[in-house]
């Protein structure tokens, strides 16, 4: 009898649990909707609601059709693609260095990115792109080429991908890059460091449904790829000792999900330049709402992560009209605060 | 009889051990003295105007204030190599007192938002007071630093429960991603991106005895409180949980050390800017030479940190005459490969 009673409790825990879990769910889902809706509703061009609802139902004026259609809607969509991807690659990161500090960056990516693009802006000047796909393909080859490095000093025979290797490796490849980049961006012009600068602080120029198809594809197999893999992220987080006795092949794993975190990540720089702290703070995000459990844990932190960048876009848009603002800063300053928060909160519940 | 012989000469192997040891920091440590010594009379000879070492003797003890040389060197050399003693020593026992305390590679000074608090309000003078004193804008930087280490533990503190270290790494992480973000955002909308630059990359340039004699009673007294709560951190770099179950009371430690790092990184960060690998890498070399008793592990810091920065400024200053390398840029190009040498061979990491 007792048993049982205590099984009900546990039932019923668990069912409260998964009832908080999928309203978190909802919430997040619901508030990327919204965001949507009044990112398209923003901009330099005014456009009434209405309107906007008219011209998303094939109601528009040719205007309304390229502001929206060309303009807007690839920008919102790559900002949620950016937000997931990131996010998604930070907690990969998080689990396989076991550092609450990895992040995308650890990768050397945005080191690696930085420095392709401020060698092209040297050598062929700040206006002169030859093809709109130019810069994501140097960003891609500058965080694909930082990547290897890395991985290349962590593996080590016999003892394959040790977590504190990896962050070591990282970290000093990090830094030698931005060294580099140091040396190279003393060397800049006053267009041409202002579109470093502003490359650096992460901002989403890639408004164009090209960047849309040569950003989709990366996600559309690596996303579901990693969620596929949440049951042995969740065994990863243990003790590697644990995780080898639990039947995980921990080497073999680890080197696959952080082949995938590099594709997510170099492919999400590639269009939005260094919104790195989006990969460091929606995984935290995530955890503090849904808690440990990666089924639940990695979509969410997917959603926070394209809420997160969604709607930092639209107010980067919004707040120093026409110019802009690069959007990594709103992130950073809208993010850390709200991260700052649920911390208190916690440890106030405690 | 026979069981008690072995161990009895296990116990005698074991203590010959701990000797053969204990000399091997000394070596080290004076070595190090010797060596930084050596490396600031040179720094002091060379330079843009080569003066020779004779001189340089009777510049320090036979001052004679007609003579340009002994000027050169008195007011312009000798400062700035004091400097780069005192910053170096003072980074690298702050990165060691953070890596021990938070049980976190990747922790350095930068960590507890002094270096972001600093670039902030760097950048709110650079925005808002153009044209300030040079030690005006030292004491603003070093306001800012303090204000970003107030943040960050006023958010890490809690009452119980959650692991104390954790809070610490996360809430620097993110105020320091607060503070970039908002530096960044007016350093970008105010067009101050690129004299800011040149300011934290500046390295030990600009001292002069003014700021050494500010500067001086703090490093030393913190450098000194570092050594007398080494102890403490061995015990704290096992575990919070091991340290207060042998006896320390590891809030007032963890306090301690806040302050002691904020004073030592502080003063450093508002003289050089960021020069943060520094704090990185010398801690785990440190660790790699002497063992990971942080009472051979600060002192051996202090002296490694130091010879590093003065070698690096001396290297800025003399490899490309008469522009200086960024002394940040360097100290992580030249650090960078040996991190990783030492990073694959490190058995345990903190």
């Amino acid at each position: 009898m007792m048993m049982t009673a205590q099984q009900q409790i546990n039932e019923a825990y668990k069912r409260k649990i998964a009832r908080r879990n999928t309203g978190i769910m909802i919430g997040c889902g619901a508030l990327l909707i919204i965001s949507f809706i009044i990112s398209m509703n923003t901009g330099y061009a005014k456009l009434s609601p209405l309107d906007t609802l008219r011209t998303l139902f094939g109601g528009g004026t040719a205007k309304e059709n390229l502001i929206l259609f060309d303009f807007r809607l690839p920008r919102i969509v790559i900002s949620i693609l950016v937000g997931m991807g990131l996010a998604l690659s930070g907690c990969i990161l998080q689990d396989i260095s076991k550092n609450p500090l990895a992040d995308p960056g650890l990768l050397g990516i945005n080191a690696g990115a930085g420095l392709m693009v401020i060698l092209y802006v040297m050598f062929f000047g700040a206006k002169s792109f030859m093809s709109v796909l130019t810069l994501p393909f140097l960003s891609l080859t500058g965080a694909g080429t930082a990547a290897i490095i890395v991985y290349t000093l962590t593996y080590k025979k016999g003892d394959g991908i040790a977590p504190m290797r990896l962050i070591l490796a990282g970290v000093a490849v990090q830094a030698g890059i931005s060294a580099l980049t140091t040396l190279l961006v003393a060397k800049l012009d006053e267009t041409q460091f202002s579109f470093v600068a502003t490359w650096q602080a992460g901002s989403i120029w890639g408004s164009n449904w090209k960047f849309v198809m040569a950003l989709l594809p990366w996600l559309l197999l690596l996303i579901p790829y990693v969620l596929s893999k949440s049951h042995l992220l969740d065994i990863l987080n243990l003790e590697d000792g644990i995780a080898y006795s639990l039947g995980a092949s921990v080497e073999q794993e680890r080197r696959k999900l952080l082949a995938a975190a590099v594709g997510l990540a170099a492919s999400c720089v590639a269009v939005s330049g260094s919104i790195s702290f989006v990969g460091l703070i929606a995984p935290h995000l995530a955890r503090r709402l849904v808690g440990p459990k990666h089924r639940i844990l990695l979509p969410t932190c997917a959603m926070v992560g394209a809420v997160m960048v969604s709607t930092a876009d639209t107010i980067a848009r919004v707040v120093v009209q026409p110019s802009e603002l690069p959007v990594g800063i709103i992130v950073a300053i809208i993010g850390a605060p709200y991260f700052l928060y649920l911390m208190k909160i916690k440890s106030r519940q405690q | 009889m026979k069981q008690t012989n072995e161990i009895a000469q296990s116990h005698q192997l074991m203590q010959k051990k701990k000797k053969d040891r204990g000399w091997v920091p000394w070596i080290i440590i004076l070595t190090g003295v010797g060596l930084i010594f050596l490396f600031m009379v040179i720094s002091i000879a060379k330079g843009a105007a080569n003066i020779s070492t004779i001189t340089v003797w009777d510049a320090l003890f036979r001052f004679d204030s007609e003579n340009t040389q002994h000027l050169i060197v008195v007011d312009l050399r000798l400062p700035r190599v004091i400097a780069s003693v005192m910053v170096g020593a003072s980074l690298a026992v702050a990165g060691a007192i953070m890596q021990g305390t938070t049980r976190n590679p990747m922790a350095d000074s930068g960590l507890m938002g002094l270096n972001a608090g600093a670039g902030f309000a760097l950048s709110i003078c650079f925005a808002f007071f153009p044209g300030i004193s040079y030690i005006k804008t030292m004491l603003f930087s070093f306001l800012g630093a303090a204000l970003g280490a107030f943040m960050v533990n006023t958010m890490a503190s809690r009452r119980s429960g959650e692991d104390a270290p954790m809070r610490l790494v996360l809430a620097g992480a993110a105020v320091s991603a607060l503070l970039i973000a908002l530096s960044q955002g007016i350093a970008l909308y105010f067009d101050v991106a690129q004299s800011i630059m040149f300011w934290t990359v500046g390295g030990v340039a600009g001292s002069n005895w003014m700021q050494i004699r500010i500067m001086t009673p703090w490093i030393l007294g913190g450098l000194l409180a570092a050594i007398a709560l080494s102890h403490a951190i061995s015990l704290l770099s096992l575990g919070e949980d091991v340290a207060r179950g042998l006896g320390l009371n590891t809030e007032v430690v963890g306090g301690l050390c806040s302050l002691v790092v904020l004073i030592l990184a502080g003063a450093s960060v508002s003289v050089v800017g960021s020069v943060g690998f520094v704090g990185l890498i010398i801690p785990h070399l440190a660790r790699y030479l002497v063992g990971v008793d942080y009472r051979w592990v600060i002192p051996t810091s202090a002296v490694l940190g130091a010879l590093l920065m003065v070698l690096a400024d001396l290297g800025a200053r003399t490899l490309n005459p008469p522009f200086e390398i960024p002394i940040g840029a360097l100290i992580s190009l030249v650090g960078v490969p040996f991190f990783l040498y030492v990073a694959r061979k490190q058995g345990r990491a903190l």
